[in-house]
């Protein structure tokens, strides 16, 4: 009978200490603080709203010249793809049961992504080696290869965010059992 | 005894399946009860050299035996590179519950990095109070808890959406699947040191990988038992696993269980990355994409018998496998041997966990005859796993993520294990 007493004594702390979180106060508390100027060159990541777009800015001509020097070789000429990803066509291949051509000009929602991405992630050997400046041009080139802006229209903070993908409205946010 | 042995093997499905009792009981007696057939006795037994002569001496860090080297990850990579891609689990060759840490499956979008654990960061910002940096050493001195947890790439067993069965065995088609016990710190107990800002709904996680894969998710996951790992099955994260810190979304795609994780911002909404938009969103007939598709859903694999594992003539067979949902424990897991006209309940393995993998296991008497091995799991929430026809009405065939169908697996009377649709 003691036995069983010490044990029902027992389990309800082990479970408290594993599950209830634990109050700021008894925290450890051995972060650092850091300030927003220090963590800044962390910070890359963009929102659909455009928030995080760097200054800078670029044009569909110069983005070219860009994709020519450092993306063609993996994603082909004018992005039609080989040996990697294509990254151009495809608008109208969605619907149906014939295989699907999803590409930025095709799928993407939101043109703020590309610039998250390609700052982040491209060129694949030298991730974030481009400048501000040369990525926003390559996602004008980009933008334009795909009919969704003008040869003449530059992307900077302001322009790209306002950009509407026709894809935008494609996706759903999923539900359990629907 | 007489009675009890009979019992013991009583077929409760078509094609030979035999009561889970036999396992419950664990009594082997039973099994030979009605089965033992007419052997050529045993060789008379060698004292071999091995037991004569004094073996190797210690060393550091064991592995596996050489007679084991078939057990071991496939891979392919995206042409030219060398680590964007996905090295696969060889689940046929494997028992129990936990992935071994070297055969823990892996999805890289830009090779392993070579992470220095004393540089290593996690910065914590955006909607909270004041920002924080953490070392390693700081967080090795937190309060830790294990779990044991699944992970499985939202691409697992896509190729089973071909219109034609591929001729492929468990591994190649139901690979990115690997279950481990992880150690590590509450993610709420780190947000709650910063300050979480009423504003913040969402959490962005980001890796020190080249590709800085990043995914957003819902900040209520974050408080509830999203936790950061230093340990994966007692030692630290294997490299390929995210070394030296990995986030781990308990039932959650495994995407967004972001290895090598260098960053975590309280946001708004959701960032829309490009894994969260052109990638694991599920394409539909309509033309539509189901979008933030996060728990995996109920799903069950045999693993034994599979492709690849040639069923010796007629006789007594355990079939086992893996069953799983990202929304709770599983409640059962029903094996047919006949293509699913018939079903027989499994025994579940202990321990059965929520958002791990459950073992289950069938005793077989096989025929000799053509057979279908199915396994269909249910879930603690009644969710039953779908056929492949009842998936493609739902979703069409072009989906690519989030593949929870029904494998078969057709026994020919030659024994060779193929995958097929039935
Ligand atoms: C060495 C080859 C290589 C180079 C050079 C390269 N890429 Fe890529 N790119 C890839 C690979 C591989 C992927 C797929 C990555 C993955 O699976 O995570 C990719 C993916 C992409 C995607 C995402 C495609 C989609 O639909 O999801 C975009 C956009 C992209 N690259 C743009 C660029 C741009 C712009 C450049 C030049 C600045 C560039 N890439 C240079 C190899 C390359």
């Amino acid at each position: 009978m003691s036995m069983r007493k010490v044990f029902v004594a027992a389990v309800p702390a082990v479970l408290i200490a594993l599950t209830a979180p634990v109050p700021a106060q008894q925290s450890p508390n051995l972060g650092k603080p850091i300030s927003q100027e220090d963590l800044a060159s962390w910070d890359i990541s963009i929102g659909p709203d455009g928030a995080g777009l760097p200054p800078g800015s670029g044009t569909v001509q110069q983005g070219e010249a860009v994709f020519a020097a450092k993306c063609q070789a993996c994603h082909g000429e004018k992005g039609a793809g080989q040996p990697n990803d294509r990254l151009v066509g495809g608008q109208g291949s969605l619907p149906g049961d014939k295989p699907a051509i999803k590409t930025v000009g095709s799928y993407w929602p939101y043109a703020t992504t590309l610039f998250d991405y390609i700052r982040r992630a491209m060129p694949l050997n030298e991730s974030k080696s481009l400048t501000n400046d040369e990525v926003y041009a390559v996602v004008a080139y980009l933008l334009n290869l795909n009919g969704i802006i003008p040869v003449s229209e530059t992307m900077n903070a302001e322009s790209l965010p306002k950009v509407m993908m026709p894809n935008r409205e494609g996706f759903v946010t999923f539900t359990r059992g629907k | 005894m007489k009675e009890t042995s009979r019992s013991e093997t009583e077929r409760v499905a078509g094609n030979g399946l035999l009561h889970r009792r036999m396992f419950l009981t664990g009594s082997a007696a039973a099994i030979g009860a009605g089965t033992i057939v007419d052997q050529a006795g045993a060789a008379p037994l060698a004292v071999e050299p091995w037991m004569r002569i004094p073996g190797a001496p210690f060393n550091a860090y064991g592995q596996p035996s050489k007679y084991e080297e078939k057990v071991a990850r496939t891979w392919a990579s995206a042409p030219g590179t060398g680590g964007t891609g996905s090295a696969r689990t060889p689940h046929h060759l494997l028992n129990g519950m936990i992935t071994p840490s070297g055969l823990h499956f892996e999805r890289s979008h830009s090779g392993v990095p070579d992470i220095d654990p004393d540089k290593h960061r996690l910065l914590i910002h955006g909607l909270v109070k004041r920002p924080l940096v953490f070392t390693l050493d700081d967080l090795g001195r937190y309060p830790m808890q294990s779990r044991i947890a699944f992970v499985e790439c939202a691409g697992n067993s896509g190729a089973l959406f071909a219109k034609q069965p591929a001729n492929a065995n468990v591994q190649a088609i139901h690979g990115l699947l690997s279950c481990s016990e992880w150690t590590g710190i509450k993610l709420s107990v780190l947000l709650e040191e910063a300050g979480i800002d009423p504003a913040a709904k969402w959490v962005l996680a980001e890796g020190a990988d080249a590709a800085g894969m990043s995914r957003s998710f819902p900040i209520e996951k974050a408080l509830d038992d999203a936790m950061v790992c230093l340990y994966q099955n007692g030692e630290r994260v294997r490299p390929s696993n995210g070394y030296p810190l990995r986030l781990l979304l308990p039932g959650f795609e495994g995407n967004m269980n972001v290895k090598w994780l260098r960053r975590i911002k309280l946001t708004a909404g959701p960032t829309m990355t490009k894994d969260e938009t052109s990638k694991y969103t599920i394409l539909l007939p309509s033309g539509k994409a189901l979008q933030f598709v996060f728990p995996l859903e109920g799903k069950s694999i045999i693993t034994h018998p599979s492709p690849g594992l040639t069923v010796r003539g007629p006789g007594f067979y355990e079939i086992s496998g893996l069953a799983w949902s990202g929304y709770g424990k599983i409640a059962k897991v029903e094996v047919s041997a006949d293509g699913g006209k018939s079903w027989g309940l499994a025994a579940l393995q202990e321990p059965v966990l929520s958002k791990a993998v459950t073992r289950f296991r069938m005793a077989w008497q096989w025929d000799g005859g053509p057979a279908v091995l199915q396994s269909r799991a249910t879930d603690e929430t009644g969710y039953v796993q779908p056929s492949r026809a009842q998936l493609v009405a739902l979703r069409g065939d072009r989906g690519n993520y989030h593949n929870n169908m029904i494998q078969s697996w057709a026994v020919a009377a030659s024994g060779e294990v193929k995958n097929v649709y039935a």
